[in-house]
C-alpha cells in the first residue's frame, strides 16, 4: 500500500514528460484528458494511502526512493513520509486538483480562443500536471530539503501560470510582471526556509529529516541556547510561510497572481500551494511547541498574531475590489490569515480543517467567477455581434469582464453556475451548516479560550469577510444587468459546470469532516473525524465541544453582515459607472481601494532604490571606478599593440616578450639554485 | 611506453593527433575540419570516461600516477607528473566534455578561418587538461599559461568589435597575477628541491614564508576566478569572445582559478588558508552580491551573463574557505555546475546573437512566440542558474550553504551572519534571471526583425541537449558526482581543519 506512494508523483510527472514530447502528435484533447487521468490517478493512489493509514492505526510510515544528497554529514533521501498530515494534503491536493484539472478541459478552451493562441492548450496542461507532482512533493516529503524541493517547484509553475499569457495584461508585460513579482516576493520567504535548514543541521543533529530533527529537539533542549535557536528557526519558517501563504508583509504577490488563467487561480492561488506555509508550520509543530516560552518570547504568538493582522488587512482590502478575482484573491489572503492564526495558537487540527473546507468552497468560488468571467465574455461577443443591428452601446459591448460593476443581474443568466457560487459564497461567510462555518467556529473558539484579543480580530474580520461576500453577491448576481454583456451572458459548458456541482456538494457537506460534539455524551460518530485522524500527526487541542457563546454570534453576525450588504448593495448600482456607497468614507475607502498603498511603499522604498543602486554600481562604480587600473591597463596594452605593426604580430610579440621574460628568470634562478 | 599510453598522457594530448589532422586540411575543407574537431574532442571525451572507469573510488589519494623525470638541473628536477584525485576528476571530465558542446556551438559561431580556429581550440583543450591533471607545479605553471595564448586569439581574431582591447586586458590581466605565481613555484622549487605537488604538501616551510607564498598564488587564481574586485577584465573578455570562446572561458578557465586555489593555496599552505579563510569569504559573498547587482542593470545579454559569473564563482569561494567538507564538495561540483549552466547561456546568447547580431535586450521580447523551442530550453538553463531544486545549481549552493554556515572561521556569529548576507544572492539571482528572461522571451514581439526568426535546428538543440541531461541528472542525483570527490576532499578537510583547529 505505502510502497505505491511515490506514484503520487510519478503518475502527473509521466503527464508532464508524454505531453512535452509527445503533446502535439496526440493533439489537445487527448493530452488534457491524460493530465486528468493522471490527477486522478494520483487521487487514487491518495485513497490507498488513506487505506493503509487506517489500517495500521495511523501509523507513520517512510517510504525511501533514492538517495538525493550524500555530502558529508549531510544526507537526504527522496523519501516519502506518510502519515495523517501528508496523507490529508495528498487528498486535498490531488482531489481538488483533479476536479481543476476536469474544469480547466473545458475552460481553456475557451480561453486560447479567447487569447488567440490556441496552440497553447496543451503547455497549459503539462504544467497543471507538474504543478501536482511539485506540490505532493511538497506534502509528502521526509525532509525539510526534499519539502524545499517542492516548495520552489510549486513557485516555478506558479510563475509559469500567472506568466501563462506572458504577452498580455498591462502594456502587454503586466502578466509577465506579476508572475515575476510572485517568484522574487516567494524567494524573500524560501531565504528564510534555507537559513531555518541550516540552523537545524548544524546545531540538531547533522541532519534535515523531520522525524530525526524532532526526536533530537525533544532530547536534546536542555540547553538554552538550543532553544533560542530554535526560536530563530520558527521565526524563519513564519517568513518562508509569509511568503508562500501570502502572509503580512509579504501577501502583496497574491493578488496580482490573478493574472493567471482563473482554473490556476483556484488550484494554486487559492487551494493548495498558498496553503504550504500552513502546512510547513503545522508540520514544525514540535519546534513550535518546544519554544512555546523562550526568555518571554514564542514564535508560535508571533505566527497567530501574523496570521491574525492579515485576516484584518486583507479581509478590509476585499471590500473594496471591484474585479471579481481581485475580491476572491484578498479574501483567500485573509482566509490564510485565520489558517495562520489558528496554526500560531497551536490549534493545529482546526488550521487543517479550515485548509480543506477552504480548499473545497474558494476552489468553487474561483472557478465559479471563471464561469462568469467566460459568460460576460461570451456576452461581450453576442453583444459585439448585435450591435451592428443599432441595439446602441457598441462601446458598452467591450467592458472588462471580471469588472463587477459591469455585471449585475446574473442570476437569471447562469442557471448551475449562480447556485453554486452562492453555496461557495455563504460557505466563506460562515452560514451554518455550511463547511466554512464549522472550519471557522473552531479557530474563534480556540481563539475565545486562550487568545481573546485575537478573537476579537478575528470574529471583527469574520463580519467583514460576510459583508464583502454579500456586496460580491448583489454586485455580480442581483439587480440588472449593467451593460449588454451580462445581458446577454451566457452559461458555461457542463465540463466546467460539473466540477462546481461537486465542490458546491463538497462545500456544504464538508463540515461533516470534523464536526464539534454538542455535548460531552454526544454519541454522533461523525464529530470529530479528521480530529481523531490527525490525532496521530498532530497535537490535539481543546475539547471539541461546540461552545454557542461563540457559535451563536458568529452565525448570526454572518447573517446580519449579508443582509446588510444586500440592502447597502441593493440600489447602489445603476450603470456600471456608479460609485461604490462606501465613496462616502473618504481617505478610509481610498486607502482600503489602495490596498493601503503596500504596493507603493515596496516600489519606493525596495524596488526602485534597488534599480537606482545597480544602475550606478553597474555604470558608475564598476565602469568608472574599479575598472579605472583596468582601463590604464588597457590603454597601456593599447599603446604596446600600437608599437607593433599589427594587432596580431603586437601581441605574439608582447607575449613572447613576456614569456622569454620567464624562461630567462627561470634559468637564472635554476642557476643561482645550483651554484650554491 | 607505459608513460606515453597512459591514459592520463592521452587525455591530455589526444587533441593534438587532431590539431596534426587539421594541419594536413586545407582552409576551404570547412565541414572536414569542424568533423576532424568534434571527432578529435568526442574521442578525447570518450579517453577521459575511461579514465573515470579507471578511477578507483573510495581512494582519497592521487591515482592513474604517470611519472618520468624531465628537466635535471642541479639538485632541481622537473617531473612529467600527471595524476588524478577526487578533486580534479569532474573538473577533466567536465573540460572534455565542453570542449566538444563547444565545437558544435562553433559550427554556426565560426564562419572564417574555421582551420585556425579548431586548431587553437584543440591546444587549449590541451592547456586545460594538463593543468588540471598536472602535479608538478612547473609543468602546472607550464600547462596553466599555456592556455592564455589559444585564448588570446580565440578572442583577438574571431572576436567583436573591441575584440583587440579585451583580448589584450585579458591577457594582461592573467598573465601579471601569474608572474607571482611563477616567483611562488620557483621559490618553493628551490627550497625544498622539488616541484611535485605531494611532496610540497610534506614539505614545512621556513616561518613567515608561507603568507607570501599563499599571496603569489592567490593573486594569480583570484584574477583567474575573478574574484572580486579584479573582475572587470570578464565582461569585456566575454563581450568580444565568439560563442565557443566563453563557453570554455566560462566553463573551464575560470575553473583554473578556483581549482588552483583549492589544490595549491588550501592544499599548500593550510594555516594561511584558514587565517584567510574569512577574507576571501567576504571577496566571496561581495562577488555574489556585486555581480548580481551588475547584472542586473546590464542591457546586453551577454554582459549580464558574465556579470552573473562573477556572481556564482562568489559562491564557489565561499565554499572553499569554508574549510569543511560540505563547503569544499558544494564548491567543486558548483564549478561544474557553473561549467555546465552557463555554458549552456552562452551557446543560448550565441543562438540568438547568430541570428539578430545584436544582444542588446531592447532589441528583444515575446521570443517565446517566435522561438518556442528555444524559449523552453532556456527557460530550464535560465531555471538552473537561478538554483531551482532539483536542477543542478541548486544542490552546489545549498551545500556551500551549509557549509560555510557551520565553518565558524572568523567566529560563529561572524561565519553564519556572512552565509545569511550570502544567501541573499539566491533572491538577487532569480531578479536578474527573471528580469533577463523578460526582456528576451516575454511580452509581445515588439521589433520587427524579431517576427520571421527560426526556432532552433536540430543541430543547434543537439548542442544544449547533453547540458541538459547534466542539468537535471545532477540536480536530481548528484550522489555518484559527490561520491568520487568525497575522499580526496576529505582528506584535503581533515588537513585544514587541523590546521584551523591549530589556530584557535
Amino acid at each position: 500500500m505505502f510502497a505505491l506512494v511515490p506514484l503520487i508523483v510519478l503518475f502527473p510527472l509521466a503527464g508532464v514528460i508524454v505531453n512535452t514530447f509527445f503533446g502535439r502528435q496526440l493533439g489537445p484533447n487527448r493530452s488534457a484528458w491524460l493530465a486528468v487521468t493522471m490527477a486522478a490517478l494520483a487521487f487514487t493512489i491518495g485513497l490507498f494511502q488513506l487505506g493503509g493509514l487506517t489500517g495500521n492505526g495511523g501509523q507513520a510510515v517512510t517510504v525511501p526512493v533514492a538517495t538525493w544528497l550524500s555530502v558529508g554529514d549531510l544526507h537526504v533521501d527522496w523519501a516519502f513520509q506518510v502519515d495523517a498530515l501528508s496523507v490529508t494534503m495528498m487528498l486535498v491536493v490531488t482531489g481538488v486538483g483533479t476536479l481543476i484539472h476536469v474544469y480547466a478541459v473545458g475552460y481553456m478552451r475557451e480561453d486560447v480562443v479567447h487569447n488567440g493562441d490556441p496552440a497553447r492548450y496543451t503547455r497549459f496542461f503539462i504544467y497543471l500536471n507538474l504543478f501536482l507532482a511539485m506540490m505532493l512533493i511538497l506534502v509528502g516529503a521526509d525532509s525539510y530539503a526534499m519539502l524545499f524541493v517542492g516548495w520552489e517547484g510549486v513557485g516555478l509553475c506558479s510563475y509559469l501560470l500567472i506568466g501563462f499569457w506572458f504577452e498580455k495584461g498591462e502594456n502587454n508585460i503586466g502578466n509577465t510582471n506579476a508572475a515575476m513579482k510572485a517568484f522574487i516576493v516567494n524567494r524573500v520567504g524560501d531565504l528564510g526556509l534555507m537559513i531555518a535548514m541550516a540552523l537545524l543541521f548544524w546545531n540538531f543533529g547533522f541532519t534535515l529529516t523531520f522525524r530525526e530533527l524532532f526526536e533530537n529537539i525533544e532530547h536534546g533542549l536542555a540547553d538554552p541556547a538550543a532553544l533560542a535557536i530554535l526560536a530563530a528557526v520558527g521565526v524563519l519558517f513564519l517568513v518562508g510561510a509569509a511568503g508562500k501563504s501570502a502572509q503580512l508583509p509579504l501577501f502583496v504577490w497574491l493578488p496580482d497572481a490573478m493574472a493567471g488563467p482563473t482554473p490556476v487561480s483556484a488550484l494554486i492561488h487559492a487551494a493548495t500551494m498558498v496553503t504550504a506555509g500552513i502546512y510547513l508550520i503545522a508540520r514544525s509543530n514540535p519546534i513550535y511547541h518546544a519554544t512555546a516560552e523562550v526568555y518571554g518570547f514564542s514564535p508560535s504568538d508571533l505566527v497567530a498574531w501574523v496570521g491574525a493582522l492579515t485576516a484584518l488587512v486583507a479581509a478590509t482590502i476585499a471590500i473594496a475590489q471591484n474585479d471579481i478575482k481581485k475580491v476572491l484573491a484578498y479574501s483567500t489572503i485573509s482566509q490564510l490569515g485565520f489558517m495562520v492564526a489558528a496554526a500560531g495558537m497551536g490549534a493545529y487540527v482546526a488550521a487543517i480543517f479550515h485548509l480543506v473546507t477552504h480548499a473545497f468552497f474558494k476552489a468553487l468560488l474561483f472557478l465559479g467567477s471563471g464561469s462568469v468571467i467566460q459568460a460576460m465574455e461570451r456576452g461581450m461577443h453576442a453583444a459585439g455581434a448585435a450591435s451592428g443591428d443599432g441595439h446602441g452601446g457598441g462601446h458598452d459591448a467591450h467592458v472588462d469582464p471580471q469588472d463587477m460593476r459591469a455585471m449585475g443581474g446574473l442570476w437569471n443568466r447562469l442557471p448551475v453556475t449562480k447556485w453554486t457560487y452562492l453555496v461557495g459564497a455563504l460557505a466563506l461567510a460562515g452560514l451554518p451548516p455550511l463547511a466554512g462555518f464549522w472550519s471557522k467556529d473552531e479557530i474563534l473558539l480556540d481563539a475565545a479560550e486562550h487568545f481573546p484579543a485575537l478573537y476579537a480580530i478575528l470574529a471583527f474580520t469574520a463580519v467583514l469577510t460576510a459583508f464583502y461576500v454579500g456586496r460580491q453577491l448583489v454586485m455580480v448576481f442581483s439587480g440588472e444587468p449593467r451593460t449588454a454583456a451580462a445581458a446577454q451572458a451566457e452559461e458555461s459548458s457542463a465540463v466546467m459546470t460539473g466540477p462546481l456541482v461537486v465542490l458546491a456538494v463538497l462545500s456544504v457537506l464538508g463540515g461533516a469532516l470534523n464536526l464539534p460534539k454538542f455535548g460531552e455524551h454526544d454519541p454522533s460518530t461523525l464529530a470529530h473525524g479528521l480530529r481523531n485522524f490527525l490525532a496521530t500527526a498532530l497535537p490535539v487541542e481543546g475539547h471539541g465541544l461546540i461552545e454557542a457563546n461563540v457559535a451563536f454570534p458568529s452565525a448570526a453576525f454572518a447573517f446580519l453582515a449579508l443582509m446588510f450588504a444586500y440592502f447597502f448593495y441593493r440600489n447602489a448600482y445603476h450603470t456600471a459607472h456608479d460609485h461604490d456607497p462606501l465613496e462616502g468614507l473618504g481617505g478610509l475607502y481610498r486607502a482600503l481601494a489602495k490596498k493601503w498603498w503596500l504596493d507603493e511603499l515596496y516600489g519606493y522604498f525596495i524596488v526602485k532604490p534597488y534599480q537606482t543602486m545597480a544602475q550606478v554600481i553597474a555604470r558608475g562604480f564598476d565602469q568608472g571606478g574599479i575598472d579605472l587600473i583596468a582601463n590604464s591597463l588597457g590603454d597601456l596594452a593599447r599603446g604596446i599593440a600600437d608599437g607593433f605593426s599589427g594587432f596580431q604580430r603586437g601581441l605574439v610579440r608582447a607575449y613572447a616578450l613576456v614569456m622569454l621574460f620567464g624562461v630567462v628568470a627561470l634559468i637564472a634562478w635554476f642557476q643561482m639554485t645550483t651554484v650554491r | 611506453m607505459d608513460i606515453l599510453f597512459s591514459t592520463l598522457t592521452l587525455v591530455t594530448f589526444a587533441p593534438l593527433v587532431g590539431v596534426a589532422i587539421l594541419l594536413l586540411l586545407r582552409d576551404e575543407q570547412r565541414d572536414a575540419i569542424r568533423w576532424t574537431a568534434l571527432t578529435t574532442a568526442l574521442i578525447t571525451f570518450a579517453i577521459s570516461l575511461v579514465l573515470l572507469l579507471q578511477f578507483r573510488a573510495g581512494e582519497p589519494g592521487l591515482q592513474l600516477v604517470t611519472r618520468a623525470p624531465w628537466i635535471a638541473a642541479g639538485v632541481l628536477r622537473v617531473d612529467y607528473f600527471l595524476a588524478v584525485d577526487g578533486i580534479s576528476l569532474w573538473l577533466v571530465l567536465l573540460t572534455t566534455f565542453l570542449v566538444p558542446v563547444a565545437i558544435g556551438a562553433a559550427w554556426g559561431a565560426i564562419t572564417e578561418r574555421v582551420r585556425a580556429f579548431m586548431v587553437w581550440f584543440l591546444l587549449l583543450e590541451v592547456g586545460m587538461v594538463g593543468a588540471f591533471l598536472a602535479m608538478d607545479l612547473l609543468l602546472f605553471y607550464i600547462f596553466f599559461e599555456f592556455t592564455l595564448l589559444p585564448m588570446i586569439f580565440l578572442i583577438g581574431q574571431w572576436g567583436g568589435e573591441r575584440r583587440v582591447y579585451a583580448a589584450l586586458k585579458f591577457f594582461l590581466f592573467t598573465f601579471a597575477g601569474s608572474i607571482f605565481m611563477l616567483i611562488a613555484i620557483l621559490y618553493l622549487g628551490a627550497t625544498a628541491h622539488t616541484f611535485s605537488y605531494p611532496d610540497l604538501r610534506n614539505y614545512v616551510l621556513a616561518d613567515g614564508v608561507s603568507p607570501w607564498l599563499f599571496a603569489a598564488f592567490a593573486i594569480a587564481f583570484a584574477i583567474k576566478v575573478p574574484v572580486w574586485p579584479l573582475h572587470t577584465w570578464l565582461p569585456d573578455a566575454h563581450v568580444e569572445a565568439p560563442t565557443p570562446g566563453s563557453v570554455i572561458l566560462a566553463g573551464v578557465l575560470l575553473k583554473l582559478g578556483t581549482y588552483g586555489f583549492l589544490r595549491f593555496n588550501l592544499g599548500l599552505f593550510p594555516v594561511v588558508a584558514a587565517q584567510a579563510a574569512p577574507l576571501f569569504g567576504v571577496l566571496g559573498v561581495i562577488g555574489i552580491l556585486y555581480g548580481a547587482i551588475t547584472a542586473f542593470a546590464q542591457s546586453d545579454a551577454k554582459k549580464l551573463v558574465a556579470y552573473s559569473s562573477v556572481s556564482h564563482l562568489g559562491f564557489v569561494m565561499l565554499g572553499l574557505f569554508a574549510l569543511n567538507d560540505l563547503g569544499i564538495q558544494g564548491a567543486i561540483l558548483q564549478m561544474v555546475n557553473h561549467g555546465l549552466s552557463t555554458g549552456a547561456l552562452f551557446v543560448l546568447v550565441g543562438y540568438i546573437y547568430e541570428r539578430r547580431h545584436t544582444r542588446e535586450l531592447s532589441q528583444f521580447g515575446g521570443l517565446w512566440k517566435v522561438m518556442p523551442v528555444f524559449a523552453a530550453l532556456s527557460m530550464v538553463v535560465f531555471f538552473s542558474s537561478a538554483g531551482l531544486p532539483g536542477l543542478n545549481g541548486f544542490v552546489g549552493e545549498f551545500t556551500i550553504l551549509l557549509g560555510a554556515w557551520g565553518s565558524g572561521l572568523g567566529g560563529v556569529i561572524f561565519s553564519q551572519a556572512l552565509t545569511a548576507v550570502a544567501a541573499v544572492g539566491v533572491i538577487l539571482a532569480a531578479v536578474y534571471m527573471l528580469w533577463l528572461y523578460r526582456r528576451m522571451f516575454q511580452g509581445e514581439v515588439t521589433v520587427a526583425a524579431n517576427r520571421g526568426l527560426a526556432d532552433l535546428s536540430p543541430r543547434e538543440i543537439a548542442v544544449l541537449v547533453p547540458l541538459l541531461i547534466f542539468i537535471v541528472l545532477i540536480g536530481v542525483y548528484p550522489k555518484p558526482f559527490f561520491d568520487l570527490m568525497a575522499p580526496s576532499v576529505q582528506l584535503l578537510a581533515q588537513g585544514l581543519d587541523a590546521a584551523a583547529v591549530a589556530l584557535r
